[in-house]
């Protein structure tokens, strides 16, 4: 073990801030980082064995003890239950005789709980090692089962790969893109290389008006105009300065950067050399999430092609001295990494927490060089927008929201999948056009978004109305609302770092009291309750996840007050709602062994 | 450039520097802003959201938010001291306080805040109850994380003070807690004259000196004459008495 690590860590020479990379081997080669690999680990790279613990313990596909040499995680977003995602859950359990959460005895197989693998629109899902299996059936996921155990590897479950670059040999997977509408700025056919060489030719200043009149805002779901972010990254002065790409979709409902990563990674790129042009940088990374783990061997293939051609590394495009190039940095099963911060933090080699702002990244961001970290759909657009200019880009969309967006539907409608639309568009055009005649609740923005009425939906989506990153999840009218919002509440407790008070503990709180609401076990007050402490979460929280976490809860009493009043109970006889009387008497019922003739209301029956 | 300017809290004058934040220029002014992860002497990093103010409107902490000229700040409100309640309630909630049988009563920083909030009743939370094994494998110390509020303050300490990163955050979410350099104390190079385990760096009863218990009677312990204030609270006089 020892020289398997120390090789590891010299292959990082020693360094610190690679540990992300360092523990993603040491995790894939020894199975888990116990405490004597963390000690090595430790003592390799100068640190302390409690700061390699304090990252090992952040992020969920590292593990502390030794896992199975194939672990399964399979999806549990609410489209994905929805779809059935615990059945096949299930299913895994009694065919591997393992309980979610255990490894087997022999060391075989591990069985986990994933929040979220970015297919919900092919759910239900699962991740069998790197491999990405869909659209499970109880039958699937027996054959699935009976191959791992004849000694079956896991990428080669894939009996029928998906389209276009999912059946690339580098992919193989049985991955579909689901785009149902291509516009004319992303999914079109596009180019190669015509905004590089255009934005080549002028000067970084031109570039930066360009953009900035455009409009172009952040597609991550915060809609920062990304020429005013370029231009601050710019504006710093600094030796050195960096291009993060965030790849690193964890918002459930959104899969629109899948798609991109798959078959637009060319023009990520593009964008990502456009940027690294225009603010002056030599380095960039893209900050791809575990789960799309299955993607990097293709994207390392795309980044070498380039360097090939001469549209990345040395003299790009031949011109002297613009020197960039790109790393991939893996993410590790933490959706806080999505916030550009956190995804600071977890490229540096720390736990994937948000970092003060001010100063922002900016002026101060990875390794504290003025760093800019835009969405992979993001440096899509930048491109589209040097090979057609800015006013091309703002004809399309409305006054504050400019282009087209990719929309990413799923749930309960017959055609989910990618929409390429421009923003301004209404809830119900897009509600016709994934053919969605029961909806009854759509969620837009993924958790952290609005979950809005059958009355709201001429309501546009765009910054000025209701803003999304992509992710727009429908609800017929079979779907308990409540459960929804448990189950979002549910994924934010998973979910939050744990940095400051309100989001660590105040969600926990939301929680409970949410369960109870859902028992029928709580009264009017309780709704004041559940407004005020979303209200403090929400105001005191550090950095957007706590910002909206109370959404669910805060938005469903706003949108859907009646499923609140059905099941709050007014007491005019003084006894709390949230107190239980036959639970209470149960112990003592069965100590007696004999029934309560005061409360029990079939007394006289028995 | 490095000329003083003003803003204001709760309508009172501040002077301050650039690049102070809030709460360097209002300690100096004399105006208190309740806090419990930021002490002096350690870099603030603005966690337990207690010293939450609103600059121009906009929820800030003030232990990391630089200071703005002209600034309009609210500090003492109705509204932010029903923010801090609920968050001194939620870290009251998380662990397990029970102040009648702490070490730390009488000197806790996060019961003097309760005090100064108001927080006397049982209060509308779930308890969360914590069970973490205590570790007191260590011949001079005891560490009872089911009182810790995640300050972090002995991990800065023991960091940047100490030099010895001892401590440092494990877990995530609601199971983030503070871990030790091996598998307990008595495996670590701690000793009891770091500053991560002076009296005044833990600000409840989490981190304990072995053979010091109850050093100081009721009525004469730190909080019981003074509430919680600048120069009786975090990192001043603290310890001592």
């Amino acid at each position: 073990m020892e020289s398997r690590i120390v090789s590891i860590c010299r292959r990082y020479a020693d360094d610190r801030t690679r540990l992300m990379d360092i523990l993603l081997e040491v995790q894939r080669e020894l199975r888990g980082i116990e405490p004597a690999a963390m000690e090595l680990i430790a003592r390799q790279l100068g640190i302390t064995r409690v700061e390699v613990e304090g990252v090992v313990s952040f992020y969920a596909f590292f593990s502390r003890r030794t896992k199975g040499e194939i672990i399964i995680r399979v999806c549990d977003d609410i489209i994905d239950r929805h779809a059935g995602g615990r059945e096949i859950a299930k299913v895994f359990v009694e065919e591997l005789g393992l309980a979610i959460g255990t490894t087997s005895a022999d060391g075989r197989f591990s069985l986990e709980i994933t929040p979220f693998l970015g297919m919900s629109d092919q759910a239900p899902s699962a991740m069998v090692n790197e491999t990405i299996l869909t659209r499970l059936t109880v039958q699937k996921v027996r054959l699935v089962c009976a191959r791992l155990r004849e000694g079956t590897e896991p990428r080669d479950l894939v009996v029928h790969t998906g389209d276009g670059n999912n059946s690339h040999p580098l992919i193989r997977a049985e991955v579909n893109n689901n785009i149902r509408l291509a516009g004319e700025v992303l999914l079109c056919p596009v180019p190669a290389n015509a905004g590089l060489r255009s934005a080549l030719q002028r000067r970084p200043q031109e570039l930066l008006a360009e953009l900035e009149e455009s409009g172009l805002t952040g597609r991550g779901g915060a809609g920062f105009p990304t020429g005013k972010k370029w231009r601050a990254a710019a504006d710093t002065a600094a030796t050195r300065r960096f291009i993060i790409c965030n790849a690193d979709e964890g918002e459930p409902g959104t899969f629109k950067d899948r798609v991109l990563l798959t078959e637009r990674a060319d023009l990520m790129i593009e964008g990502m050399t456009i940027a690294a042009y225009t603010v002056g940088s030599d380095a960039g990374i893209i900050y791809l999430r575990g789960e799309y783990s299955y993607l990097r061997p293709y994207l390392e293939s795309v980044l070498q092609a380039r360097r090939e051609h001469g549209v990345l590394g040395k003299n790009i495009g031949g011109k002297q001295g613009f020197d960039f190039d790109i790393r991939i940095q893996l993410g590790a099963g933490a959706y806080i990494c999505g916030e550009e911060s956190a995804l600071i933090s977890s490229c540096e080699g720390l736990r994937g927490e948000p970092k003060n702002r001010p100063p922002f990244p900016v002026e101060s961001g990875y390794l504290g060089f003025p760093t800019v970290v835009d969405n992979v759909e993001t440096y899509c657009c930048a491109a589209r927008i040097m090979e057609q200019g800015g006013a091309w880009f703002g004809s399309f969309g409305t006054d504050r929201s400019s282009g087209t967006k990719l929309f990413s539907v799923s749930g309960d409608c017959a055609r989910p999948g990618v929409y390429e639309l421009p923003f301004g568009i209404t809830v119900r055009d897009l509600l016709d056009r994934v053919d969605a005649p029961d909806a009854a609740a759509v969620q837009v923005g993924g958790p952290s978004g609005e979950m809005i009425n059958m009355s709201q939906f001429e309501r546009r989506l765009c910054l000025e109305d209701l803003p999304t990153g992509g992710s727009v999840m429908v609800f017929s009218q079979r779907r308990n609302i409540l459960e929804i919002v448990d189950h979002f509440l549910e994924f934010f407790v998973e979910e939050s770092c744990g940095y400051c008070t309100p989001c660590r503990v105040g969600n926990v709180f939301l929680k409970k009291r949410i369960e109870k609401v859902r028992k029928g076990l709580c009264e009017l007050e309780d709704l004041a309750y559940l407004k005020e402490l979303g209200k403090t979460i929400a105001v005191t929280s550090r950095c957007g996840l706590g910002h909206t976490s109370p959404n669910p809860v805060l938005s469903t009493i706003r949108n859907f007050p009646l499923v609140y009043a059905v099941l709050l109970k007014e007491h005019g006889d003084g006894v709390q709602a949230s107190f239980d009387i036959q639970a209470a008497l149960e112990e003592s019922r069965r100590l007696a062994k004999r029934r309560s003739m005061i409360y029990d209301p079939n007394y006289d029956e028995a | 450039m490095n000329k003083p300017f003003k803003f204001e809290i709760d309508g009172i004058e501040i002077e301050a520097q650039r690049g102070q934040s809030i709460m360097q220029a209002a300690d100096e002014a004399g105006v208190y802003i309740p806090r419990l992860c930021d002490t002096e002497g350690l870099e603030p990093q603005g966690s337990c959201r207690v010293c939450v103010v609103k600059q121009n409107g906009r929820a800030v902490s003030a232990c990391t938010q630089p200071a703005i000229e002209g600034a309009k700040v609210e500090n003492e409100t109705e509204e932010i001291l029903g923010y801090r309640r609920d968050l001194v309630r939620m870290l009251y909630h998380e662990g397990n306080h029970l102040c009648p049988i702490c070490e730390a009563s009488g000197r806790c920083e996060l019961q003097a805040m309760g005090y100064r909030l108001g927080i006397t009743q049982a209060t509308k939370y779930p308890y969360l109850q914590p069970a973490r094994p205590v570790d007191a494998s260590h011949p001079d110390i005891v560490l009872d994380t089911n009182r810790c509020i995640l300050c972090g303050r002995c991990i800065r300490a023991s960091r940047d003070i100490d030099k010895k990163h001892v401590f440092e955050y494990v877990g995530r979410g609601i199971n983030k807690r503070v871990g030790v350099n091996g598998n307990k104390l008595a495996e670590t190079d701690v000793k009891l004259n770091d500053r991560a385990i002076d009296l005044a760096t833990c600000p409840v009863g989490c981190i304990i000196q072995k053979g010091r218990g109850f050093f100081a009677p009721i009525g004469e312990r730190q909080f019981d004459k003074k509430p919680i204030t600048l120069g009786v609270g975090p990192g001043k006089n603290r310890g001592k008495s």
